[in-house]
């Protein structure tokens, strides 16, 4: 019991840590540039005057944070295997250009068209990202690079199909856009669930998009640590050869992780497709796929540290509006996006190492009493070198985990 | 503690706004607009890049600042985040707070003006570079248009009377119909002096990806290319990216022509201030400097476009470094012909 509480309190000190740092970097700066701090956080966490403004303020942060969500799950999918899927960008454009072209093309009844949609940008994604996976196992080609390269590929392609065969909007229009998705393969909004929780009617609509990325959401997490699948992955993510040692295939993991990285990353465009666009348009939101590596970076990978992150970068994000009216430049924002990123890559390491000293202080002395689970954050130091010593037996896993 | 608190404002939030239902603040009661508001209160909502870009945004900042400080009153200006997903959001901001006009800089506002306008009919609203002759962006949206073919005719006949190679070049920002009517006209005004010209065009990002307005270094090695191939004047609708341009021109000796704003004047560095031979001017300031002061007087109907073009000056060509002194009557030969109708520029590239 208390051993498990002694891990989330370790997998939340690093980002809890980070954020904190942050805020008190941003703080300085924030002195720096003659502005008030605190005045310019309590800013931050003004929602609005009216009940209606609050809502509103909240279903922005929201329908902002279900893509972001999806993006970082995308890419801590791959992470958790120890991939980088930089190419998150390219397969969710991709993905959403053609799901748009195909929802447009089609008339079914409402669900069924949904789905449809659904599904065509799943297999885009998994089908681009899969290219990655199959070229790193077949040739030896590094994630990084060939996954930045496709998002090259993928922009430039999104673009010609946008401009070429699916374009839908007329010929002297500002906004290039695919045709416009009938009413059958749009997503309601959740406004009606609002209203019944006796909250007030919001301007915008709450995206119906962020059930089904919860679900997303959900069965990554059972994925991961409920599965044998999710066994095998984390085990290749931290150990390669122990893994294989073990009887895992590594090769097909690649592939198969890919795949499903891909396909969480062709729904990240969904939440804005079939919430509010109905087409996809040359001023369609760019960039999420990049967001996602900082988000699932803050989140840790695990599906709720990356909902928290997500919610607190589109927090951030919607912040930028009160700070500008309040004449405090909207930079603090972006200030504060960087810094956390840039701390919780530093807090992650020191929270890894420190779990992994417990760890091993369990390990070491797991043996000889049963009395290891105290609340004591600081165990005696004498422990370490047995804990190294211990673990010295299992090879590759020192390695592995150091990686 | 701190960042707890930002984790949780969210759903801390939420429970407030439940309890706080039953007693309706009085703060909604601004939410109707600025109807019989004594002083001017100017909202204006920048594309990506925001305020800062030395571009298309200042531009609409400083006409918006010059008519605040003349007529008096408070000027709200809101940039967008990064990728600019929250446009609607800060139309909406503004109007919710009663800012009357709004307005909204740059294209990509096309269909959240159409969306938020009609949300708030006692609120005026203005788009630049956006079109609503046919009202159907609402009736309380006024669109100020320009006719960026003219300029850059002019700018193609510039280029094609002092070019020596007979080859030219041509380098837009961002594929889109916006840029393309740059490249039509510039092409038109170009062959119209010397049909045998060779014009190198070429976009530095596809449509759809913005970065080709921000982006000098892939705008210099475009221009370099451009050059390297035998053009000896360059010149470009590619916003933050010309600098690049610039820098690819004075690099090989050779020339280019700005946009937008003069941009003689307004690049530091003179080295490149050397090889601007005119730019192609887009009087932003002067159509939301005119546009605020017509609603103070009350003349802004709405449901109709304000065009911008070479009869109203609002489009034209800059003259200072004295470099196309020696082709000015030329020009303003064209310019004539096209203002009485003679010469009708193409706004889109066959």
């Amino acid at each position: 019991m208390s051993g498990v509480v002694r891990r989330v309190g370790l997998s939340l000190l690093g980002p809890v840590l980070a954020v904190l740092v942050a805020l008190v970097i941003s703080a300085l700066v924030i002195a720096l540039i003659g502005q008030d701090p605190l005045e310019a956080f309590r800013v931050m966490t003004d929602l609005g005057q009216s009940p209606s403004q609050q809502v509103q303020s909240i279903v922005v942060i929201l329908n902002r944070a279900v893509p972001l969500f999806l993006a970082g799950l995308a890419v801590a999918v791959a992470f958790r295997m120890g991939l980088f899927n930089i190419g998150v960008e390219g397969q969710y454009r991709l993905a959403t250009v053609l799901a748009a072209a195909a929802g447009a093309a089609v008339a079914l009844p409402g669900p069924l068209h949904v789905l449809l949609i659904v599904v065509v940008a799943m297999a885009v994604g998994a089908l681009w990202a899969g290219i990655v996976g199959v070229l790193k196992v077949t040739r030896g080609v590094s994630e990084v690079i060939s996954s930045i390269m496709l998002n090259f590929i993928a922009l430039g392609l999104a673009s010609f199909l946008l401009t070429g065969p699916l374009r839908g909007s007329p010929p002297g229009a500002s906004i290039i856009t695919t045709a416009e998705i009938p009413e059958s393969g749009r997503v309601p909004s959740l406004n009606g669930l609002l209203t019944a929780l006796g909250l007030a009617e919001p301007r915008s609509g709450l995206y119906g998009f962020l059930l089904v990325a919860v679900v997303v959401g959900v069965v990554v997490a059972v994925l991961l640590t409920r599965t044998r699948f999710g066994f095998d992955l984390r085990a290749t993510g931290l150990s390669p050869s122990a893994a294989t040692a073990s009887g895992v295939d590594a090769r097909g993991m690649v592939v198969k992780t890919m795949l499903i990285s891909g396909a969480i990353a062709g729904l990240v465009g969904l939440p804005d497709l079939l919430g509010s666009q109905y087409d996809y348009g040359t001023e369609f939101t760019a960039g999420l796929g990049f967001l996602g590596i900082a988000v699932a970076l803050l989140g840790r990978s695990a599906p709720v540290g990356i909902a928290l992150a997500a919610l607190l970068f589109a927090f951030l994000d919607r912040a930028a509006l009160p700070l500008q009216f309040a004449d405090i430049p909207s930079s603090v924002v972006t200030i504060i996006q960087g810094t956390i990123v840039l701390a919780v890559v530093v807090a992650n390491e020191i929270a890894r190492r420190l779990a992994l000293r417990s760890a091993e202080r369990a390990g070491a002395s797991a043996g000889p009493s049963p009395q290891t689970g105290g609340d004591d954050g600081a165990p005696p130091p004498t422990a370490p070198d047995g804990g190294q010593r211990v673990h010295t037996g299992v090879p590759g896993d020192q390695q592995g985990a150091q990686a | 503690m701190k960042a707890a608190a930002l984790l949780l404002a969210g759903s801390m939030a939420l429970a407030a706004c439940a309890s706080d239902e039953p007693t309706g603040s009085s703060g909604g009661g601004e939410g109707g607009g600025g109807s019989a508001t004594e002083e001017l209160r100017v909202g204006l909502a920048y594309d990506t890049g925001g305020r800062g870009d030395r571009s298309f945004n200042d531009s609409a900042y400083t006409g918006a600042a010059a008519a605040v400080d003349a007529l008096g009153g408070e000027l709200q200006e809101l940039s967008p985040n990064d990728d600019a997903s929250n446009r609607a959001d800060l139309l909406v901001q503004l109007a919710e707070q009663g800012f009357d006009p709004v307005i909204a800089v740059g294209f990509n506002y096309d269909d959240v003006i159409a969306e938020v306008a009609p949300q708030f009919p006692e609120t005026t609203f203005a788009q630049v570079d956006g079109s609503n002759a046919d009202g159907a962006k609402g009736d309380n949206v006024t669109g100020l248009i320009f006719a960026e073919e003219e300029g850059s005719f002019l700018a193609g006949v510039a280029a094609a009377l002092k070019s020596e190679s007979g080859h030219i070049g041509f380098v837009g920002g961002v594929q889109s119909p916006l840029i393309e009517k740059f490249e039509a006209g510039y092409v038109a005004g170009a062959q119209t002096v010397n049909p045998q010209i060779t014009i190198d065009r070429q976009y530095i990002s596809p449509a759809g990806d913005f970065s080709g307005f921000n982006d000098p270094a892939r705008g210099q090695i475009v221009a370099q290319g451009m050059y390297d191939a035998g053009a000896d004047i360059v010149y470009h609708a590619a916003g933050g990216s010309g600098i690049g341009v610039f820098q690819a021109a004075a690099g090989s000796g050779n020339r280019a022509i700005g946009v937008d704003s003069d941009q003689y004047l307004t690049v530091s560095d003179p080295a490149l201030q050397a090889v601007i031979m005119t730019s192609m001017l887009k009087r932003v300031d002067n159509a939301v400097e005119q546009f605020i002061n017509d609603y103070a007087e009350g003349n802004v109907q709405g449901a109709t476009d304000v065009l911008n073009d070479l009869s109203t000056e609002g489009i034209g060509l800059a003259t200072s470094g004295g470099f196309i002194d020696d082709i000015q009557d030329d020009i303003e030969q064209y310019s004539q012909q096209i203002i009485d109708g003679t010469i009708t520029v193409p706004t889109t590239v066959e």
